[in-house]
């Protein structure tokens, strides 16, 4: 049979392919231009070169970049703990456990600002429910606004963080944790290991993947999060909570500097790009490895 | 036997769930508390979860305080629909190219949806600003439809992908000795099989959508009448004194229809959100 070229494949993916080069491909090319002109709401644009950039760079930016990849780094380990000790706790064979499964999801499925708007009552520091639990076990000796203060706010945006993304990761782990086949943890169990010596020794090596491809999802999801940190504080006070994102925000539409906004933004997509490449480098590695058994 | 469990070790266990679970419906069990209070009992100090003063009030203020409530409901849910509607057409016929044809750039292009993937909408947004304001899209549901759908492409071609992986190639072959034409069979033959798949897809993109309208709304959109509900309420939120438990009696009823849904396609949920954790 000769081999001729057939059109059929790429046709199908014709509608995936058109809106994505809209919506995102071409958006990615035009962050790149634009980050070297001085565009602003005004029509007309002028090249600057990296004007821009040397401008970011001015400004406390380092600082920004530390915060975001700090804000990240607590975000993403307390969810894969919490997550994990979640998953857990789901996966005991106790009654009740299906609905306890059904009760964690809420966080992940209501829109994350409306959860975020309970959450900013919650730190309310004459009202909320948290100052108000911590005056009364002696924790705190007054009314305390955690929003107000840059490391309570800092802190209190990590939470929340964490609040919404924990659901998923713990759903997740619970999943792998149940694809684990019974027969490993039967065969110890018959040799007289305990249970956390099954835990150990079975349960989290297996798990060690799931949570290492989680800990990565979330480490993306973490760095491009905006509504928490928008909502709550608007990356105040006095910048303590402004990450990368909502920086890159605040100059490009709330003061109509698409171009400084954009060269912003490719400092973003840098970071995003090593993590596509560490991820793409451990996939394949992963890939091999399996090919290799 | 394995799985019986010590008195000790249960007490341990759901001590621990009692924690988790109370970490994360905190936030609502106040808001519900919250919502159930008068004005003036609501900012009153020292802290308390019960006052005896409780009265369903709010929940009849909030429908004059906040009149387009309705409305917020409503669009949060068609515009959920519309992106999932759109975000199909685009992902069932590329999950069927790249699941069932061998061609040159097939693997390139499922590395660069995957790296689609990372990008998240808010780095993007001043070009999709210029973009929306250039084809005259400011302030339509469009604005918030067309970015919502395509940024959920990616994931759901990976999804929908595993399931048509999992459909024999000889159903297909099947038809074709018949005579059916490949169009004919990817809508007659193989998506009546792939519906499970469709409907955990469908499932992911609705709840992802939902979700997350709050970026495009706030920048794209400014029309009262087009606010999905965050939005809506967000502006609520906004002003100078928080009239809060008419806030959280609407947010509750707001999300009410949402948090039915789930009750009753958790399946669904779960498979959608957990595919990738279990190895086949």
């Amino acid at each position: 049979m000769t081999r001729r070229f057939d059109s059929f494949p790429y046709l199908l993916l014709l509608p995936a392919f058109l809106l994505t080069l809209t919506i995102v491909a071409w958006p990615l090319f035009e962050t790149f231009r634009l980050s070297l002109t001085n565009a602003s709401l005004r029509p007309g644009e002028e090249y600057v070169g990296f004007e821009n950039y040397i401008e970011i760079f001015e400004d406390d930016f380092f600082e920004v970049i530390q915060r975001t990849f700090v804000w990240m780094f607590f975000g993403v380990a307390l969810k894969l703990i919490v997550g994990t000790i979640g998953a857990v706790l789901l996966n005991a064979a106790l009654p009740g456990r299906n609905l306890f499964r059904i009760l964690i999801m809420p966080p992940w499925i209501v829109p994350i600002a409306i959860g975020v708007f309970m959450w900013s009552w919650m730190y309310n520091g004459q009202f909320g429910m948290i100052s108000g639990v911590a005056q009364k076990i002696g924790m705190l000796s007054g009314p305390f606004e955690f929003l107000a203060h840059k490391n309570s706010a800092f802190f209190a945006t990590i939470v929340t963080d964490v609040w919404v993304g924990t659901p998923l990761v713990a759903l997740y782990l619970l999943a792998a944790m149940q694809s684990i086949p019974k027969e490993l943890h039967e065969a110890a169990w018959v040799d007289g290991a305990s249970r956390f010596y099954r835990f150990r020794r079975i349960t989290l090596p297996l798990l060690a993947p799931s949570i290492f491809t989680m800990g990565l999802l979330s480490a993306i999801w973490t760095f491009n999060s905006f509504d928490i940190i928008w909502i709550l504080t608007e990356g105040g006070p006095r910048g303590a909570t402004t990450t990368m994102i909502i920086d890159t925000y605040k100059t490009a539409i709330s003061r109509f500097r698409f171009g400084e906004g954009s060269a912003r933004a490719v400092m973003i997509l840098l970071c995003l790009t090593a993590f596509s490449a560490v991820n793409l480098m451990l996939m394949a590695r992963a890939g091999r490895k399996a090919g290799a058994k | 036997m394995i799985d019986k469990y010590k008195w000790w070790e249960k007490l341990g266990l759901y001590a621990g769930i009692l924690v988790f679970l109370t970490f994360i419906l905190a936030p609502f069990a106040e808001a519900i508390m919250v919502s159930l209070r008068p004005l003036d009992s609501v900012f009153r100090a020292p802290y308390r979860f019960y006052t005896p003063d409780m009265t369903f009030d709010a929940y009849i203020e909030m429908w004059t305080s906040v009149p387009q409530l309705p409305r917020y409901i409503f669009n949060s849910f068609f515009m959920s629909c519309a992106v999932t509607l759109l975000a199909l057409i685009c992902i069932i016929p590329a999950a069927y190219s790249v699941s069932r044809f061998e061609y040159r750039f097939r693997n390139g292009i499922l590395t660069t949806f995957l790296a689609i993937n990372m990008i998240g909408a808010a780095v993007l947004i001043v070009p999709l600003y210029k973009l929306m304001l250039t084809l005259g899209l400011l302030n339509t549901y469009w604005a918030m439809i067309i970015p919502g759908a395509a940024f959920s492409v990616p994931t759901g071609i990976f999804l929908m992908r595993s399931y048509f992986l999992r459909i024999p190639k000889e159903l297909e072959e099947a038809a074709f000795v018949d005579g059916a034409s490949r169009m004919y069979t990817l809508w007659r033959v193989i998506l009546p099989v792939a519906a499970p798949g469709i409907v955990v897809v469908s499932i992911t993109v609705f709840i992802t959508a939902y979700a997350q309208q709050f970026l495009f709304a706030l920048t794209f959109n400014s029309i009262d009448d087009y606010h999905p509900l965050a939005m809506g309420l967000y502006q609520f939120f906004g002003r100078e004194q928080v009239v809060y438990n008419q806030l959280m009696a609407a947010s509750l009823v707001g999300i009410l229809p949402v948090l039915l849904l789930y009750i009753f396609l958790q399946r669904y949920i779960v498979a959608g959100l957990t595919a990738g954790a279990v190895k086949e």
